[in-house]
């Protein structure tokens, strides 16, 4: 997937994030505020850089101001952001890509 | 084969927006029957695609103990709602609630719409269970061909706030104005074999108002109550759950009938009150709730 524009998925709310991608050309230029940086920094950047490759997605910047959220909403988001960069919001390849 | 879950417990249901990771991450800590993850009403209209990522990934997930996986799509009548289903059923939900359910085609059109995302998903055919919500008066009026249009459709629910504006009154707090509506639609259910929901309540103030409104819907024979807070779960699950009064005196009607039954008996009293096979299927059912409230601790 090539991000087109940019975009903006999630919240700012307790057990939320807020994720924000836009068009790179540096490989994947990751940055990331968390409430609990210290205790799981290295498992949300996992998590993100598995949901980036299942979306086969290498050129991006990508923020995310975390709030304590979960795997699973860590997924929901950088997804979202990415479908809505592509603007796609039909057809989507659940199971497939989006796993 | 029909799905035994169509008939399981669902004394309470409660609503969760699917857009809040908060809200969704652990409703089943209240022990509510089933949850009801909405991707309509409680969705701003430009969060409905993100909505849908949430839900995939909490129904893929989170484990939610045994509480039963809802999800009300958006109406027939928005561009969202065959994503929806695809989403819904993709990660496996129990079931799907179309929301202003006004014909039987609406039931069939989302039938064909989950039997499609179960072919596509290698979800087994026929594990994915529909129920509709009645919100006009038109809906009240069709309820029986639609509880009759699918093999899938376990139930109705009234909602309560649309059908009063459609029927230009309000919600009171008395029951006045929802009277007919509730009526009607538990007659339609028992005659079509599926289950019926009342409507929420939505003063969180008020709960004795609440558990009168509760001990009226099941006396009505209500299967069960939506509920949009933690703290109504209680109420709900204590009226809708057999007393040990009640639990004897069922397994007594059961036993006295298949004894009395097998000696040419008809017509006798149990504790005083007049029996006669009238009471078997009552008695019965009062058993099948205790069992599946998990208080029952006979041998029936």
């Amino acid at each position: 997937m090539e991000i087109v524009q940019p975009a903006m998925a999630g919240t700012l709310e307790s057990s939320d994030c807020q994720v924000t991608v836009e068009p790179g050309n540096n490989g994947i230029e990751f940055n990331l505020e968390s409430v609990v940086i210290n205790q799981f920094g290295n498992q949300i950047k996992k998590v993100v850089m598995e949901t980036l490759k299942n979306m086969e997605v290498s050129q991006v910047k990508i923020s995310i101001v975390d709030k304590g959220a979960l795997d699973c909403t860590i997924k929901a988001r950088v997804e979202g952001a990415l479908f809505r960069s592509v603007g796609q919001f039909d057809h989507l390849p659940w199971g497939g890509a989006v796993r | 084969m029909m799905n035994p879950e169509k008939k399981r417990l669902r004394r309470t249901m409660m609503f969760l927006n699917a857009q809040k990771p908060g809200l969704i991450k652990d409703p089943y800590i209240y022990k509510p029957d089933s949850i009801m993850l909405d991707l309509e009403d409680a969705v701003a209209e430009n969060q409905k695609d993100a909505a849908r990522f949430s839900l995939y990934h909490a129904l893929k997930e989170i484990n939610y103990h045994g509480c039963e996986r809802v999800v009300r799509i958006n109406a027939l009548d928005t561009p969202y709602w065959k994503e929806d289903i695809r989403c819904a059923v993709a990660g496996g939900c129990d079931s799907i609630r179309i929301p202003k359910t006004e014909r039987a085609e609406d039931v069939k059109l989302v039938e064909e719409a989950v039997a499609a995302a179960e072919k596509e998903f290698n979800i087994s055919q026929g594990r994915t269970l529909i129920m509709a919500a009645i919100e006009s008066a038109r809906g009240v009026m069709k309820v029986l061909e639609i509880c009759e249009s699918s093999e899938r459709l376990f139930g109705i629910a009234l909602s309560g706030g649309d059908y009063t504006k459609d029927l230009q009154t309000r919600i009171t707090g008395t029951g006045v104005e929802l009277m007919g509506a509730r009526q009607h639609m538990i007659i339609a259910a028992r005659a079509a074999g599926v289950q019926c929901f009342d409507t929420v309540y939505t003063n969180l103030d008020d709960m004795e108002g609440f558990r009168k409104e509760v001990e009226s819907i099941h006396l009505m024979g209500f299967d069960g109550k939506s509920i949009i807070n933690p703290r109504q779960i209680s109420i709900v699950h204590e009226i809708f759950t057999p007393t040990v009064k009640d639990i004897i005196f069922a397994e007594k009607v059961v036993k006295e009938i298949d004894d009395k039954k097998a000696k040419g008996i008809g017509v006798f009293t149990v504790d005083g009150k007049m029996i006669d096979i009238a009471f078997y299927d009552g008695a019965i059912r009062t058993i099948y709730m205790a069992k599946a409230s998990g208080v029952y601790k006979g041998d029936l």
